[in-house]
């Protein structure tokens, strides 16, 4: 959980243990800088982490050889691989994802992962080893400004050039990764602060004075937004990953049960509410559901919990719910007011104010409203959602029909990683989620590669879950060295690869707003079954309709990781859609 | 309408923290006008004075997005007339301008700047004030030939008296959770 503070008894316990283990091994609490990164991980509970080692960080590597079993180390065979492992771990199990690169390009291949967990709010600690601290600035070997480069896209960065700093560094560093709005911490530790000496004496850190980590929700507001919302007719409530971070499961389900308030899913608030529910009424924006995006514009109260009105999720902000008033549940200030300005905003996490909120107001019928969604939905079932999962036999496969099939196959349960494109849309948009938490896609960004890393790291958070990739044959391509580290983790994971040669949503773009002139999307591509092979993965490829589900069968059935590669229609398009700069109301189902 | 602001930053002592505040106005492409660091009455509180010209509603998400900096301790939005403010000039002039004929010692004085330094090539003459004041000298003597010009940013004082040590205990109870 993100947001309580961790036990401390236990947290204390462990501290002494390791400092215990210390005195006894070495007679004195004296450790090298590098010696004092591990035990402070082991201080913070970290068991797991990804990285690859290079000069700057030898010294933190060769402190780790005397911890393989407390502190296990994952090889990836990118460090972009290893920071989307961390994050499908954090994001997976609610706990700091940590990785570990050397300086220069190790550093700066963690960039693309460190700018997705910021627009994420995916709480991560990278540590970067730096060259020695007399060469910082002279364009060194393998220097770069990685605090620099990273300032702009991390919650707080720090460089360490003393060895005795480095314990206070990761504490704050856990402290400030996994408070609060969570996000990613980069602390970069110069080759001579890893081998310098300190007396190790970890503080966890529980506040700092600049940071207010957890501002205190206002009653007075909470009972304005409990008087709209008992006054409205239409309420519509959207939600977003804040209802995940808080865990706020039951508080949200409470919330809109005792309202009877239809409820709308950012793709970063998915799986917190079951598909299947009732008051689910399915996705927002871009390629969203027609009822939610349509009704929009026609609710008389929106309340906003844990999400921050992404253009993707508004569309055109000068036609986005005019008519509504606007509540918005919102743990970060800087939200409030950002793209869609609020009627009363209640700052705080949502976990307590959902409460709050919940027994403030009334019990409510809105059946009527309630129907309005009905109609609409079977308005898209029959204009999209019946074609793109069950086509005729004569259309090629869809990616609808593969996704509904894996749906079925792991009865909802799976934790679901999506790449970037249109798979990511049909997937998220198809899955019947019955289990919280497990959607992991990257949503702010956009990060294709993100997936095949990023299940791999949630597979290992949550070993016992069944995480199934899905990625397009672009994406793929651009993380596949992670198979190396599949194969020697010997983790599970399903790999789902829906192959349309072509670079999907690009060329979805170029068919529907550049004249179909396809430059520079269709895909040549490498035999993928081979490569798995390679890898000795289990593979197998689907290219005909009769095949589809004896494969998802067995691919669902096999235990160990498995590569399964469906060829789908390489010009299916995803609707519904809101073309750029369009209204949410102006959703296109064709 | 855009119109002039003066962000007052207050921020722990710690390197990088400029950049940090420095990419937020340029992310959003907002041309700072002057920026001041110095330190402030309290021990290891820095303070930042940001002079731009914005629109109200954009000058509230920055200060937002500001105070959302980790190290960042408050951040106050003023106009014009919350703040009392100065700024500084520096002209060097020819010395013999202010030799011959007087008139520009006139100007000095009744621009109500006053003389640095005088060596016999140049003469250094200081004024604070507004920038339309320190601007207005740098017009009158500027016929008489200006071989160099400088001014600081814009450093101001807010006009109410709450002290920002309230606030920072406010804040310290607030972080403290
Ligand atoms: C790293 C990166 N580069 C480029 C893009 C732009 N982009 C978005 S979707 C997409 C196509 C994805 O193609 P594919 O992985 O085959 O998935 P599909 O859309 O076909 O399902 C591209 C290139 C991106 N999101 N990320």
């Amino acid at each position: 959980m993100y947001h309580q503070h961790p036990k401390d008894a236990q947290q204390i316990g462990k501290m002494k243990e390791v400092e215990e283990q210390l005195l006894k091994e070495k007679g004195t609490k004296t450790l090298s800088g590098a010696e004092a990164v591990v035990k402070s991980l082991l201080v913070e509970d970290v068991d797991l982490m990804f990285g690859y080692p290079g000069g700057a960080i030898m010294p933190v590597y060769d402190a780790l050889y005397d911890f393989e079993e407390e502190l296990r180390h994952v090889l990836t065979r990118h460090e972009q691989g290893a920071i989307h492992a961390a994050q499908g771990y954090a994001r997976a199990t609610g706990k700091v994802g940590v990785c570990l690169a050397t300086s220069g390009p190790g550093a700066t291949n963690l960039l693309t992962g460190i700018a997705d967990a910021q627009i994420d709010s995916t709480p991560l600690v990278c540590i970067t080893g730096q060259v020695h601290s007399h060469l910082l600035g002279t364009d060194a070997f393998q220097e770069t400004d990685v605090v620099g480069i990273s300032m702009p896209v991390t919650k707080w960065n720090i460089q360490v050039t003393k060895a005795a700093d480095i314990p206070w560094a990761i504490a704050r560093a856990f402290y400030v990764a996994k408070s609060g709005r969570p996000g990613p911490v980069l602390v970069d530790i110069t080759k001579d602060a890893q081998f310098g000496e300190l007396e190790f004496n970890y503080k966890k850190c529980e506040s700092i004075r600049s940071y207010v980590a957890q501002p205190k929700v206002n009653p007075h507001r909470v009972l304005e937004a409990a008087e709209l919302i008992n006054r409205a007719r239409k309420p519509l409530v959207l939600f977003g990953q804040g209802v995940l971070l808080a865990d706020a499961k039951e508080q949200f389900k409470s919330f809109i049960e005792k309202g009877d308030l239809p409820a709308a899913w950012t793709i970063m608030g998915l799986s917190a509410l079951e598909t299947e529910h009732e008051l689910n009424v399915g996705m927002l924006g871009m390629h969203g559901n027609y009822a939610p995006n349509k009704l929009t514009n026609e609710c008389d109260v929106l309340i906003a919990v844990g999400m921050r009105f992404d253009d993707r999720v508004t569309g055109d902000l000068s036609r986005y719910a005019k008519q509504a008033k606007v509540i918005h549940l919102e743990l970060d200030p800087a939200e409030v007011d950002k793209n869609v300005k609020t009627d009363v905003a209640i700052i705080g996490d949502c976990k307590l104010s959902l409460k709050l909120l919940t027994d403030a107001i009334n019990s409510n019928e809105h059946s009527q409203w309630k129907k309005e969604f009905e109609k609409l939905k079977i308005e898209e079932f029959n204009q999209v959602i019946n074609e793109e999962l069950f086509p005729s036999e004569d259309e090629p496969m869809s990616m609808g029909e593969v996704v509904n099939l894996m749906s079925e196959a792991t009865k909802g349960e799976a934790i679901l990683v999506t790449d970037v494109g249109q798979h990511q849309m049909v997937a998220q948009r198809y899955y019947q989620f019955k289990k919280y938490r497990s959607n992991i896609t990257s949503g702010g960004l956009g990060t294709m590669g993100f997936a095949l890393p990023a299940a791999l790291g949630a597979k290992m958070g949550m070993p016992h879950r069944e995480v199934v990739a899905v990625i397009g044959d672009g994406g793929f391509q651009m993380t596949i060295q992670e198979l190396g580290t599949l194969f020697q983790t010997q983790a599970k994971i399903k790999i789902l690869v829906l192959n349309n040669e072509f670079l999907g949503m690009v060329r979805q773009w170029q068919d529907l707003f550049f004249d179909k002139r396809y430059a520079s999307t269709e895909m040549v591509n490498p035999d993928f079954q081979t490569i798995a092979k390679g890898y000795h993965l289990e593979t197998k490829k689907v290219n005909k309709r009769e095949d589809l589900k004896q494969a998802m069968k067995d691919f669902v059935a096999h235990d160990g990781s498995y590569l399964l590669e469906v060829m789908v229609g390489k010009e299916n398009n995803v609707f519904p859609m809101i073309p750029t700069g369009a209204s949410v109301s102006d959703i296109r189902l064709k | 309408m855009k119109r002039e602001f003066t962000i007052s930053v207050f921020t722990e002592d710690r390197i990088g923290l400029l950049n940090r505040v420095s990419i937020i106005f340029t992310r959003r492409h907002i041309n700072i006008e002057s920026i001041t660091a110095s330190e402030s009455e309290v021990p290891n509180v820095h303070r930042y004075t940001i002079v731009i010209c914005e629109h109200q509603d954009l000058v509230e998400k920055v200060v937002k997005q500001l105070n959302k900096q980790v190290e960042i301790l408050r951040s106050f939005l003023h106009v014009n007339d919350e703040v009392v403010y100065q700024e500084l000039a520096l002209y060097k002039v020819p010395t013999h301008v202010l030799a011959e004929g007087g008139e520009a010692e006139t100007v000095v004085r009744n621009h109500n700047a006053r003389v640095l330094s005088v060596a016999p090539e140049y003469t250094i003459i200081e004024k604070t004030g507004h920038k339309e004041e320190t601007q207005q000298l740098f017009e009158v003597l500027e016929p008489y030939g200006i071989l160099e010009f400088v001014r600081s940013g814009r450093v101001a004082i807010s006009k109410p008296m709450k002290e920002f040590k309230e606030y920072l205990s406010e804040i310290e109870v607030a972080s403290a959770h």
